[in-house]
């Protein structure tokens, strides 16, 4: 395991048959299901919480109210606030759903150990960092994902189970009142919900930049889950 | 193997587990309005149906100190309609009917005989802005004790002066926290908080909270859900 050329075989299973293409089965169904149900209720629960949050788009005081944004009814989904509830209170059950259904299938499947980022990635992280941004030398790629790769997908998991336990404290704030006083009270839940939202949209935003620059063959890996000829693979 | 016999497998394999997606397609149905609407019903019906299952009866809205108070003048005036439906504080009579002993009509000074209970307690709009406030008023299960309510029905159901109606289900109408409210910081409620009578229920949004009340029916049916709610709102909404 602690073995630095370690492949997470079973995730990345070759192709045995002999050819100059080389592939490997990166993602399971379970992954990419989840991945796509998700893109699709993270994109609805941000439109319709945006349309809650021109309601009030505040957090101070209703009176006087200081609003700290306008966002565009262009971005916002529902049309109105019932309208948003609607979207926001169904779909909150889709992302959980996901989200409750990946956990398991990482746990019981072992294939978390393709993602999840673990200390001793972390020696790892300042050399992606140079390499992406500062003209860095490439670090050799061992696995799937690289040490920054896996730091950021483990956070966007923490940030999604986040969303969900600020989600409900706003919610039923009475029922979760502990959880709630954990977060500072209703009104400080509220800060944490949009917090939350802003650093999910921060992820989605270097995500499809990666995406893009990694091309087509990366990005129907997550379709099919082959990836022909990946870079860690001799 | 040759490369193209290869290319033509791993093809196929591609579509294979593509097709294995297709079970996404479901949320489709979200796109068309015609079966858009009864999954977003369902969604919110849902919704409710869970904080009514982890609703519990004795477990306390958080009250807060005298000092934490929103100042009367910062605490905001949601009205749908008119801020003052113009109501003769002489006359008026709480009407009780349904499944009661003794409906009838009621006067202030019966409802304010019963014990009277004050709180600090937080409320919350469905907009997102919340407010720290004052209430005092009589239980609503004491009232309901007295007027022989059989506990056993579903719902409160309330009409207003200002033709706004609230229906709420009995477990949260006799929570100990819920109120028939006269008082606001300690003085009669003015009439933009809804003199002489309003609901202050803790363990519900705002929208619930029905000012002015007119009649008051005990019943296991309702009419219709709510002003709100019947354009959409969550119906239970607890907090």
């Amino acid at each position: 395991m602690a073995d630095s050329n370690y492949l997470p075989v079973p995730f990345a299973a070759v192709d045995a048959e002999e050819s100059q293409v080389r592939t490997a089965y990166e993602h399971p169904w379970a992954v990419r299901f989840c991945h796509w149900l998700n893109a699709v209720s993270l994109f609805v629960m941000a439109g319709s919480g945006l349309q809650i949050f021109r309601a009030f788009p505040s957090f101070g005081p209703k009176i006087p109210q200081h609003n700290l944004l306008n966002v565009p009814k262009s971005l916002a989904l529902g049309g109105w606030l019932g309208g948003a509830l609607q979207w926001h209170m169904t779909f909150a059950w889709i992302y959980v759903a996901t989200g409750i259904f990946y956990l398991a299938y990482q746990i019981f499947s072992g294939s978390y150990r393709q993602s999840l980022f673990v200390p001793r990635d972390l020696a790892g992280v300042w050399p992606m960092v140079r390499y992406y941004f500062f003209f860095g030398r490439k670090p050799a790629q061992t696995g799937v994902y690289n040490p920054l790769q896996k730091m950021a997908y483990t956070s966007a998991i923490l940030l999604g189970l986040l969303s969900i336990l600020t989600g409900i404290v706003l919610y039923n704030p009475v029922q979760f009142s502990i959880l709630a006083m954990l977060m500072g009270g209703f009104h400080w839940a509220r800060v944490w919900h949009f917090c939350v939202l802003c650093a999910l949209l921060l992820f989605v935003l270097g995500h499809l930049i990666m995406v893009i620059l990694h091309g087509w063959n990366n990005f129907t890996s997550m379709l099919t889950g082959w990836k022909r000829n990946p870079e860690y693979l001799p | 193997m040759p490369d193209s016999a290869n290319s033509a497998k791993s093809k196929t394999m591609n579509r294979r587990e593509l097709l294995k997606l297709s079970p996404m397609l479901f949320v489709g149905a979200f796109a068309i309005p015609k079966t858009r609407e009864p999954l977003l019903r369902g969604g919110v019906a849902f919704t409710d149906w869970a904080s009514a299952k982890w609703f519990r009866r004795n477990h306390l809205a958080p009250t807060f100190a005298d000092s934490e108070l929103t100042p009367l003048n910062q605490f905001y005036v949601n009205t749908y309609d008119l801020d003052d439906p113009g109501v003769d504080l002489e006359k008026w009579r709480l009407t009780v009917s349904g499944d009661v002993k003794w409906p009838g009509e009621y006067t202030l000074a019966q409802i304010q005989s019963l014990p009277k209970q004050a709180q600090n307690t937080r409320h919350i709009c469905v907009e997102g802005w919340d407010v720290i406030g004052r209430f005092g008023g009589t239980r609503i299960s004491d009232f309901l004790e007295q007027v022989g309510a059989n506990p056993e029905a579903k719902f409160l159901y309330v009409e207003c002066a200002d033709d706004y109606y609230e229906s709420l289900d009995m477990a949260s109408a006799l929570h100990p926290q819920s109120l028939l409210c006269y008082e606001m910081y300690d003085q009669p409620l003015t009439r933009e908080h809804g003199a002489p009578l309003r609901l202050r229920v803790p363990t519900k949004i705002g929208y619930k909270q029905a000012k002015y009340l007119t009649s008051l029916r005990v019943t296991d049916v309702v009419p219709k859900l709510g002003y709100w709610e019947d354009q959409g709102y969550p119906a239970y909404y607890g907090l």
